[in-house]
């Protein structure tokens, strides 16, 4: 009876009031994915496309991932295609840019990125520059990819976030998806790019459904790397964000809604290259910004993003200094009542959003 | 013999042009060669190999001449760049390779151009018989646009077909060659990978990291004999003594412990002590720990190796204690862990304003940026 009021008040939201109220006419049942299935499916989709396509890494084989991310791969594909290795990051990492120097197509992946330290200077000497001190001769195809930033309870040597680091260099492309969509369009772009990708994952995020639209499910269905997504258009403020908290950015946004304020949602999707135009679009629309992450301030992925206003034509639209919200300047504690308030909450979005509106 | 008539044809042609007295000089000159000699060289010492590289090696003349060639270009290559960069003409790092060109010749003379190499930095001569020219070589080292990397690697950053560089980092090129090989057995094409790394580079963790994967066949995981090139972990340090413990039994490991400690307290170095141990849970609270291994088998160990077990079953036959006595002994430490258990779960969380303290230690107080700029927290050590 309500939804059937709703149709008769608001004519032009007739449609989607319908598919609500259950009445549906042709509009298929959307499927729901989660984003380690998203994942699973781009890896498995690649590696039946092109036989050069690989994956290494501890557990990726015969537990099925330790996230489950490879769940079934090497049931499927096996020994040659799937490898466990030893807890050996430096070293496996070294074999897996060895494999892509002479035409493999290796995804490498950490377990967590912090555990890529010990193996940066493979990412970044061996891979990421390896083009350019070549003068192109020889190319990089390789993926490195696992799960980023904070998760729960994990303490400080396990939470750090790495885009800020990887992103900082040059040689490479730092990808970090939010969504099931983003996962495997991504993904899969990544997998196909001659380059050095770093794939960044949440762990949080591995077990959220989200819808998957036809396109999405589609094998050939890949997604530009250096494009970033308007999630929610608006008005007053541009939001820009990666990964789990372009969530939060949606939450916040949907509570200012109800006080009349609208929030642009940026997903950046891409970290390097950034997509500059679609901040710079929107906030010579709205005039505010706010850049949401959930790793340190200093020389972080918001730090960057006021430089490029600050070098661009959106600076003469800003009508207040950009603000960014950011993980708290600390290593990651234990204790719930910490770890809760080390990281960005949607009061804390909400507020400085607030703040720089001047409401 | 082929090549050799060539060549004689070749100096005839040339001599058309000039004067008889070069032609017979040549017919001279290719009567007295011997097509191809036997020589004796050092045996080589091994380890763990059954067999050792032959001592009696034929040598033709042909290749002789070529390899004495290439060495040269190597050397005299080499001691321009010297010069050059005396004369600052070549800047940044320049390792130079004169003296060692039997390496790079001998290693080319016996793999092909389908193989694949990775050196370090010391890198010129390798390019050279990997397939680039001294010119392009030359002018990278000057940093030309005709450089075989155009300019942009310099010295330690020259590449060509199956010729991965010019490493400049001290061992990072040893799982990279290994990573090349990897490619060549998934690819099925019966290449090879020569990687090359000096003494410097034979300390780094990740030569060992290599050795460990390249011997283990890649495809390892989860248990030891997945995971591990030897399993005999006590043997592993193979210049460092080791003992191998059985990690159940505390007896035993007391004992090793007190040997172990008096090896290092004497000064006779350090030592390796393995202990044979099992774990009843899995990897992790969220690992079940029964998908790579049986319930029965835990259950086994359980029941006949529990260190516990174990010794109180040593002291109850030898009749060193009674069984009302070590019961006694388990409702107290129940207590004691009930206790605590209380307290753990009533005693209030940390205090918020104590969010940000100890980032460093014995240190003034600082100010630290919460999650917003109007957010300013204090941290103490």
């Amino acid at each position: 009876m309500a939804s059937l009021r709703c149709f008769l008040r608001s004519g032009k939201n007739a449609m989607a009031a319908l598919q609500r109220s259950g009445f549906h006419s042709s509009a298929p049942a959307a499927v729901q994915m989660m984003v380690r299935d998203a994942l699973n499916q781009a890896m498995d989709e690649e590696l039946e496309r092109d036989e050069r396509v690989f994956l290494l890494g501890e557990e990726v084989a015969q537990y099925d991932g330790a996230y489950k991310v490879s769940r079934g791969l090497w049931k499927k594909y096996g020994d040659q295609r799937i490898i466990d290795t030893p807890i050996s990051e430096m070293g496996f990492t070294g074999i897996a840019v060895g494999a892509a120097f002479a035409g493999l197509r290796p995804i490498c992946e950490f377990m967590t990125f912090n555990f890529s330290m010990q193996a940066i200077d493979q990412v970044i000497n061996s891979a990421a520059k390896t083009c350019y001190m070549s003068a192109g001769f020889q190319a990089v195809p390789i993926v490195f990819r696992g799960p980023n930033g904070s998760s729960a309870g994990v303490a400080a040597q396990h939470s750090q976030c790495f885009a800020a680091w990887y992103a900082h260099c040059p040689g490479l492309k730092v990808v970090s998806p939010w969504n099931s969509e983003d996962a495997k369009g991504l993904l899969k772009a990544a997998i196909r790019d001659d380059n050095p990708v770093v794939f960044m994952e949440n762990e949080l995020m591995y077990g959220v459904p989200f819808e998957m639209s036809e396109e999405a499910l589609s094998k050939d269905f890949v997604l530009p790397i250096g494009k970033a997504k308007i999630e929610r258009p608006g008005n007053h403020v541009t939001l820009v964000s990666h990964s789990r908290c372009v969530g939060h950015c949606l939450d916040a946004a949907a509570v200012l809604a109800k006080e009349g304020i609208e929030c642009e949602v940026i997903n950046l999707r891409s970290i390097r290259p950034m997509d500059t135009d679609a901040i710079e679009a929107s906030v010579m629309k709205t005039n505010h910004l706010v850049t949401v992450e959930g790793g340190w301030p200093q020389f972080g992925v918001g730090a960057e993003i006021c430089a490029k206003i600050m070098e661009g034509p959106a600076f003469n639209y800003l009508d207040a200094p950009v603000t960014r919200v950011t993980g708290v300047d600390i290593p990651m504690p234990y204790a719930k009542i910490l770890e809760d308030n080390s990281v960005p909450q949607i009061k804390d979005i909400i507020f400085s959003i607030k703040k720089t509106l001047n409401v | 013999k082929l090549k050799m008539l060539t060549n004689i044809s070749n100096v005839l042609r040339a001599c058309a042009q000039r004067n008889v007295a070069a032609v017979v000089m040549s017919a001279r000159t290719y009567a007295d060669f011997t097509p191809e000699a036997t020589f004796e060289i050092k045996k080589c010492d091994t380890f763990k190999l059954d067999e050792a590289p032959a001592t009696q090696v034929v040598l033709t003349r042909d290749e002789g001449l070529e390899y004495y060639r290439i060495m040269q270009t190597i050397r005299r290559m080499e001691l321009k760049a010297d010069q050059l960069y005396k004369q600052k003409i070549i800047r940044g790092f320049c390792h130079l390779y004169d003296g060692q060109e039997a390496c790079a010749v001998g290693i080319e003379a016996s793999i092909n151009l389908s193989d694949h190499l990775i050196t370090a930095y010391r890198a010129h001569g390798y390019t050279l018989t990997r397939g680039g020219t001294v010119k392009e070589i030359m002018a990278e080292l000057t940093g030309r646009r005709g450089g075989i990397a155009k300019g942009k690697g310099g010295s330690m950053h020259m590449y060509t077909k199956h010729f991965y560089g010019g490493n400049g980092i001290v061992g990072a090129q040893v799982p990279l060659g290994a990573g090349v090989a990897l490619a060549c057995k998934y690819q099925g094409n019966n290449q090879l990978c020569v990687c090359l790394y000096g003494d410097g580079a034979a300390n780094q963790g990740q030569i060992f990291e290599t050795y460990n994967m390249a011997n283990n066949r890649y495809g390892m995981g989860t248990s030891v004999e997945r995971a591990a090139a030897s399993t005999d972990y006590f043997r592993r340090g193979e210049f460092i003594p080791g003992l191998r413990v059985d990690g159940m039994d505390l007896l035993c490991v007391r004992e090793a412990t007190r040997f172990a400690a008096d090896h290092c307290r004497s000064g006779k170095g350090p030592i390796l002590m393995e202990l044979q141990t099992y774990r009843y849970h899995g990897h992790s609270m969220s690992d079940p720990g029964v998908s790579y291994r049986t319930r029965e088998e835990i259950q086994e160990v359980r029941s006949k190796s529990d260190p516990i077990s174990m010794l109180k079953d040593r002291m109850l036959s030898n009749n060193m204690a009674s069984i009302e006595e070590l019961k006694e002994i388990d409702v107290e430490v129940r207590k004691e862990i009930e206790d605590a258990a209380l307290f753990a779960t009533t005693d209030p969380e940390p205090p918020l304003e104590e969010l940000c303290n100890h980032i460093y230690y014995n240190d003034a107080a600082v100010e630290v940026r919460g999650t917003n700029p109007w957010a300013k927290l204090k941290s103490v050590s």
